[in-house]
């Protein structure tokens, strides 16, 4: 499994990825797979604000619809348009072109609230039930 | 790997997409071990059985098998299930999971004393094979020594000593087999299979592809699709209800209903233009009024499109009819559809439609 290590993560399976005032976040190469073949991804309004943990979109592959949350504050300041006609970019290239949105911050607040890579990696590394029990609907 | 009626079973293997496309067009196998057999034997056990159940026993010939409801006294489904008539005195039931204990206990609490009743749940597994190429995997391992049962029939056959029973039946619209043989024995299947189906482009397969399979059928899923509170007549499966039969349970409240008229009818559904999959237990609307909930919903990977089903108002459940389905807010278009929602290329006898 692919954990970055220059990305902060979310216990629910969302990855931060900071970049000055603005974050970029989508879900991780575990969420992804557990999963499975995403088919349609609602994605958040550009302008909306949010807090850390708030539920701002939602993703359904052909099981379920799980809710992705916020890993920061901030308000939304892009979506990525691409996952509307590809979904599966989620599935295909979870860190890269299969981004959802970007948001600006205030502050550094992955440091404080989100894991590192190595967190992650623990745990993400006990039994597939554990690491299941976080992204919902998973 | 979810919990399933109390088993823990795969959901996915290598992805639901892509196991339901292989169910389709080459070869998929299913542990089924969750679902429940009883054995009815004895001189009586027809006549018994056709007190508690909905279609008519008495049509069965030793090999072939019905599928028929349990209903309750207000002819609400309790369960759906296939009898097969494995001996002239011995039938076998095939239950689902979760009504296993409440199946046994409704049917023991009611028994004629001269017929014995089993419950081998725990000693029997099941394997389905299900998919187009079904045939061929039959011929690789029997080819020559036994023949294809034909649709909906049952062949018992005893294998290094133990008694495997394989019916051409599923519930996946595909051709194809289900076996059920002592769980000890269960393992060694399962591998066989593999390993002979692998030139066939065969796959295991999960729950989830089980049940997109089937959704796209419009067989329905007890628990979700078939409820003590709804009968098989507004589940539009009347053709497995012979109400010509003198007695069974349930049979006076389902010809008050229908003398009452069907209330509602449990039609399936596609979504219409670009939507969200629906789920189960979203609302439906029509004319800006809550008429129903769904029952089923996902997306239909050979149609690529969002699909469900519900009970809607009778009024209203006609093909072609627009409804609304309201997912996360939004009240998106859905127009009703006649079933199934897709045909297999192998032709499949309207027996099987639903099973």
């Amino acid at each position: 499994m692919n954990v970055p290590d220059e990305l902060y993560y979310a216990k629910s399976h969302e990855w931060l990825r900071r970049d000055g005032a603005s974050g970029t976040v989508g879900i991780t190469d575990h969420a992804q797979h557990e999963l499975a073949d995403v088919v349609y991804v609602e994605l958040p309004e550009v302008g909306k604000t949010v807090a850390a943990g708030d539920q701002i979109c939602v993703v359904e592959s052909v099981k379920a619809a799980s809710d992705i949350y916020s890993p920061v504050s901030g308000t939304v300041s892009e979506v990525n348009e691409a996952l509307q006609s590809n979904p599966a970019l989620i599935n295909t290239d979870p860190y890269g072109e299969g981004w959802i949105f970007r948001l600006t911050t205030e502050g550094d607040q992955a440091a404080e609230t989100l894991q590192t890579a190595a967190q992650y990696r623990e745990q993400t590394g006990g039994s597939s039930k554990e690491g299941s029990s976080g992204s919902a609907g998973v | 790997m979810v919990d399933f009626g109390g088993w823990s079973m795969p959901v996915q293997y290598s992805g639901i997409i892509d196991e339901h496309q292989t169910v389709r067009t080459a070869l998929g196998v299913f542990d089924i071990s969750h679902m429940g057999q009883f054995y009815a034997r004895g001189p009586a056990a027809g006549a018994w059985l056709n007190l508690l159940l909905t279609n008519d026993v008495a049509r069965l010939d030793v090999g072939e098998c019905q599928y028929t409801f349990l209903l309750n006294e207000r002819g609400g489904v309790i369960d759906d299930l296939i009898v097969y008539r494995v001996e002239d005195a011995s039938y076998l039931l095939v239950v689902n999971a979760s009504k296993i204990d409440e199946d046994f206990a409704w049917m023991q609490s009611r028994l004629d004393a001269s017929v014995e009743f089993l419950n081998c749940s725990q000693e029997y597994a099941g394997i389905a094979v299900q998919g187009p190429k079904s045939a061929q995997l039959f011929d690789a391992f029997f080819g020559g020594k036994y023949s294809r049962p034909a649709r909906n029939e049952i062949l018992t056959i005893m294998l290094d000593g133990a008694v495997f029973h394989i019916a051409r039946t599923g519930y996946t619209g595909e051709d194809g087999f289900e076996v059920f043989c002592p769980a000890n024995r269960a393992v060694k299947a399962w591998q066989d299979i593999l390993q002979r189906g692998a030139e066939l482009g065969l796959k295991p397969c999960g729950l989830g592809a089980r049940d997109t399979l089937r959704l796209e059928m419009c067989y329905p899923l007890n628990g979700s699709d078939l409820s003590p509170e709804r009968t098989p007549l507004e589940a539009g499966l009347s053709i497995f209800v012979d109400l010509q039969k003198p007695d069974f349970i349930g049979r006076e409240a389902l010809l008050a209903q229908k003398e009452k008229g069907i209330p509602a009818r449990l039609v399936p559904f596609k979504m219409v233009g670009k939507a969200p999959p629906p789920r189960s237990h979203y609302a439906v609307y029509k004319n800006g009024r809550q008429i129903a909930e769904t029952t089923s919903g996902g997306l239909s990977p050979t149609l690529g499109e969002g699909i469900g089903m519900a009970y809607i108002p009778t009024e209203f459940a006609r093909i072609d009819e627009v409804i609304e389905i309201d997912i996360r807010g939004r009240r998106l278009p859905a127009a009703i559809q006649k079933r199934p929602l897709y045909r297999p290329a192998t032709t499949v006898p309207v027996a099987t439609l639903v099973l």
